[in-house]
């Protein structure tokens, strides 16, 4: 059996304040490689949280965490930072491109802390946005794009570099639902293709794609084999 | 996939986040034209403070230089001797030992170039250039008359435009010859020499032996006749000569000051009074001193401005790019790497910023040199100095945004947007 890309034990996230916000509570999680996940739940519920915690962008107040098997408590935050360079993709509901670079620029930005050659840095930044249908946009300004090719491009940025694991918090929450079916038919072909996917949405038709569902109510969170047919207000 | 392997696999080191020093210069690169104009404008404050800073040191060096040329070229070779004023009583006395052959006596002392003596004498009547006085006056004029030693006309460095000084002869003998100042000369409508043109003073005639042309020492002289001394000896009285001037080797002012007294009058060395110019070295350091003292504070506090202005909108800027703080350490910066960059993009807006202020420094200080027909004089550390200087000022300037750059939390930033 391959090592879990994910395994979370008895994880809590509780923000200090008067009274402390327990965000997540007692989390156990476990995504194997090449899963698609959709974690799912109200506003305010913990999923942001979690998603920041998968991405070494926050630390749990307790708990174990591994990441492709490797106790990220342990590590000291070049080494963090170093896995999220390397072994993870995020993908934002507001994009995050940088309006004054070039659509590759932007993809190019995704190797600047890792290890390794950068003479081939375009190639591999072309070659990403080749596979999500940008190849002809690679020197247009994002500023240029419509949502759908912005989200499209910070998708390659994502992709570049081969993670082990892509994160996407709301990823089609700015996008009409055109769009948005675009943006899950790209994550259905890259689960395909043996990527693994962990993505936050409140759209049941995201999580209808997806092979599991982990759902959050108020910081705890329970595997669903069943759909859920809507979300709780 | 046995047991053993994964173990192994579970340890296997993290790969650990780098920034190389290429990618440091290309993101901090980027950031920079990615607003040119704001950039630019950001910089101003320490661009007119380095410019300040240049042109002031830049000036004071050229000014300082032209000065010192000016005192070598002209007043550094001048000593005056005039009797010494002195109390009797209630009256002041002037007892006048100069000799008239003090020229002769001065030209003998090593450091001299020239030595002459000058003074001020009357002749009674109006002078003119026709024989016939004329009732009406109008061909008559009040000239001063001026009484000097033939060597006075190279002490005060004086050409002709046509004649010559009268000599030693004429002056010995009391010929009733006169040079005159081109004011002079003009006033009595005397042109040329070649038909011996002769003036007439009240009775006296005069034969015209020369006419000047420029004086740098004594300009009373360009509107003077000017007599012998032998003449003014043996028909107006003069007891001695009004006052001596020496023209000496560049530096031996002090020398032939302390000389001048003895040679003169041996025996009454402090009946004289020997007037030296202003040590060169005394003016400059006082004309400079006042310059360098107020642009100096000027363009220090351009550049105290100018940093304040570069932390200002670094700072902004940190905030503006919040969310851009965030991505970066989603793609795997470390504090230090966000850090790093903010500070090197305001040391980088710095040194450029020194090095426009010098460019138009070194322009500000030729423009002015040219102008007012100086060598301008840099020193060489000048235009390597000012853009370190610069250079650190952006880093100083950085410090706090980039610090709080680092400091921002990844989840917060990335909740900013953008
Ligand atoms: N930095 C923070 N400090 C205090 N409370 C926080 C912080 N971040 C999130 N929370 C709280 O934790 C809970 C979960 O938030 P979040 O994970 O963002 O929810 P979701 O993404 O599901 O909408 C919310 O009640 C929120 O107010
Ligand atoms: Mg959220």
């Amino acid at each position: 059996m391959k090592t879990p890309v994910v395994e979370l034990a008895g994880v809590r996230r509780i923000f200090e304040g008067t009274p402390p916000v327990v965000a997540l509570d007692e989390a156990n999680l476990t995504i194997n490689q090449g899963d698609y996940l959709a974690i799912v739940g109200p506003s305010g519920s913990g999923k942001s949280t979690l998603l920041h915690l998968l991405g070494l962008l926050d630390t749990p107040s307790e708990g174990v965490y591994r990441l492709d098997g490797i106790d990220t408590a342990e590590l000291g935050e070049r080494d963090r930072a170093g896995l999220r360079a390397n072994r993870l993709g995020f993908v934002f509901q507001s994009f995050h491109l940088l309006g004054h670079r070039t659509n590759v620029e932007n993809v190019m930005l995704a190797e600047v802390y890792r290890k390794g050659s950068k003479s081939e840095r375009r190639t591999r930044a072309i070659a990403a946005l080749e596979r999500v249908g940008l190849g002809h946009r690679l020197d247009a300004f994002p500023t240029t794009l419509s949502g759908g090719e912005r989200q499209r491009v910070a998708i390659a940025r994502a992709l570049v570099g081969e993670p082990s694991l892509l994160l996407a918090d709301e990823p089609t929450g700015n996008l009409d639902s055109v769009t948005s079916e675009q943006i899950l038919d790209l994550f259905d072909q890259l689960h395909h293709g043996g990527l693994t996917l962990a993505v936050i949405t409140h759209d049941s038709d995201v999580s209808l794609r997806a092979e599991r569902t982990v759902r959050i109510q108020d910081g705890v969170l329970s595997e669903a084999t069943v759909v859920p047919t809507g979300d709780s207000p | 996939m046995s047991p053993v392997e994964l173990v192994e696999e579970a340890q296997e080191p993290a790969e650990a986040s780098t920034f190389s020093l290429a990618d440091l210069l290309a993101e901090s690169a980027a950031a920079l034209t990615a607003r040119p104009t704001r950039t630019l404008l950001t910089a101003l404050g320490t661009i007119l403070g380095v410019a300040a800073l240049v042109t002031t040191i830049g000036l004071a060096k050229t000014a300082g230089n032209q000065i010192i040329s000016r005192f070598d070229e002209l007043e550094a070779t001048r000593v005056l001797v005039r009797p010494e004023e002195r109390q009797q009583g209630r009256n002041s006395v002037v007892v006048n030992v100069i000799p008239f052959d003090a020229g002769d006596r001065l030209r003998r002392l090593n450091g001299v170039v020239a030595a002459g003596t000058k003074s001020d004498v009357e002749i009674e009547g109006l002078a003119r250039s026709v024989p016939v006085v004329d009732p009406l006056g109008l061909n008559e004029f009040q000239i001063k008359v001026v009484a000097a030693s033939p060597g006075l006309f190279d002490a005060v460095r004086a050409t002709l435009e046509t004649g010559r000084f009268f000599d030693h002869g004429h002056n010995d003998r009391g010929d009733n010859v006169v040079v005159l100042g081109p004011g002079a000369a003009n006033r009595l409508n005397i042109t040329r020499l070649d038909n011996s043109p002769a003036i007439f003073i009240g009775e006296q005639t005069f034969a015209v032996v020369g006419v000047l042309r420029d004086v740098e020492r004594e300009p009373d002289l360009l509107n003077a006749i000017i007599v012998t001394d032998g003449f003014a000896r043996d028909r107006l009285g003069l007891l001695g000569p009004g006052e001596v001037h020496i023209e000496t080797d560049i530096g031996a002012t002090e020398l032939i000051g302390s000389q001048a007294g003895i040679a003169l009058a041996p025996d009454a060395p402090d009946q004289l009074r020997v007037s030296l110019p202003p040590s060169p070295r005394g003016v400059r350091s006082s004309v400079q001193g006042d310059i360098d003292a107020l642009f100096l504070i000027l363009g220090g506090v351009s550049l105290l401005v100018g940093a304040i202005g570069i932390a200002n909108v670094t700072l902004v800027s940190v905030l503006e790019r919040t969310g851009e703080i965030g991505l970066r350490r989603a793609l795997g910066a470390t504090r230090m790497h966000i850090a790093s960059q903010f500070l090197f993009e305001s040391a980088t807006l710095g040194a450029l910023a020194g090095l426009i202020g010098t460019s138009l420094g070194i322009l500000a200080v030729v423009t002015v040199s040219f102008f007012r027909t100086w060598t301008p004089v840099l020193d060489p550390w000048l235009p390597f100095a000012a853009p370190l200087a610069g250079a650190f000022i952006g880093l100083l300037a950085g410090t706090y945004p980039a610090w709080k750059a680092g400091a921002t939390e990844p989840v917060t930033a990335l909740r900013s947007g953008t």
